[in-house]
């Protein structure tokens, strides 16, 4: 009997490794999803640690403050799939790291928090890592307008966000919209995993 | 007639009425003034020293990303 299809998929996700530049809102809940299906080896980046501020939307416990962020999140991903290979690297990254840590990686997932650091990977990996896919996530501040949010590309760059809402003092990041962008980062890495995935025929008469 | 040219901006048909503009030409035009811009033409990366030389045809597809901060 063929394993069930969620199964499938998690095997089958299980070779690719996944590359997530920042660990706030949008890397560690996308780091979490990818977990959650099977990817098989995620590398995590981040120089920051852990504050009560960044529980309102980060993939954090109240008792992980203080840690850091990449050291927790490689924990909590571990408590949901212990099966991911997790490598972490706390560290803020430069042009050259981002070609050295990434370069062994099907998909990058920019989740970076400053535009100027969203510019600076978009341009490396365009420049250094031609032909591998970028995932970015641009504009989620604020709450509600959830049909602004959405996902377009131009060759293998993907930008998922509404594109205009930036974070300031009177639009704050939060949970919900930081959530739906991070997931939709995370849908748009498997619809790139999983574009020559084929289910096994299952066997009908052998349950 | 007047020269025009029909191009794909940010996944939308646009006309100008030029039979082809330089990415500078283009940003002014539209009153693209933000400063941490990404700019992409038929998938190919324009950085913005090319922004004067870079020409835009007829058909061309074209990104303006403009980068905010939050995540």
């Amino acid at each position: 009997m063929s394993a069930n299809l969620p199964e499938q998929i998690s095997n089958y996700l299980s070779r690719f490794t996944v590359g997530i530049a920042g660990c706030g809102g949008l890397g560690s809940n996308c780091a979490v999803a990818l977990a959650r299906c099977g990817v098989g080896k995620l590398i995590i980046a981040d120089f920051d640690i852990v504050t009560s501020r960044n529980l309102n939307r980060q993939y954090y416990f109240h008792d992980q403050i203080g840690r850091l962020k990449v050291h927790a999140l490689r924990e909590n991903i571990l408590r949901i799939n212990p099966g991911v290979t997790v490598k972490a690297f706390d560290m803020k990254l430069c042009v050259s790291d981002v070609v050295e840590l990434f370069a062994g990686c099907d998909v990058i997932v920019e989740a970076f928090d400053k535009a100027e650091m969203k510019h600076m990977i978009i341009e490396t990996v365009h420049l250094q890592l031609p032909g591998k896919y970028l995932v970015t996530g641009i504009g989620m501040a604020g709450w509600g307008n959830s049909d602004l949010i959405h996902c377009r590309n131009s060759g293998k760059l993907i930008v998922c966000g509404d594109e205009v809402s930036e974070v300031s003092d009177t639009l704050p990041v939060l949970a919900p919209r930081v959530g739906v962008v991070a997931n939709m980062q995370a849908n748009e890495v498997l619809s790139i995993l999983l574009k020559d995935f084929k289910p096994e025929a299952g066997d009908v008469t052998n349950h | 007639m007047k020269p025009a040219m029909k191009i794909m901006l940010n996944n939308r048909e646009e006309t100008f009425e030029a039979v082809q503009m330089t990415i500078s030409e283009l940003l002014a035009a539209k009153n693209f003034t933000f400063k941490m811009l990404v700019v992409k033409v038929n998938a190919e990366l324009v950085r913005r020293h090319e922004y004067d030389k870079k020409v835009v045809n007829e058909g061309d597809d074209v990104m303006v990303l403009h980068l905010i901060t939050g995540g």
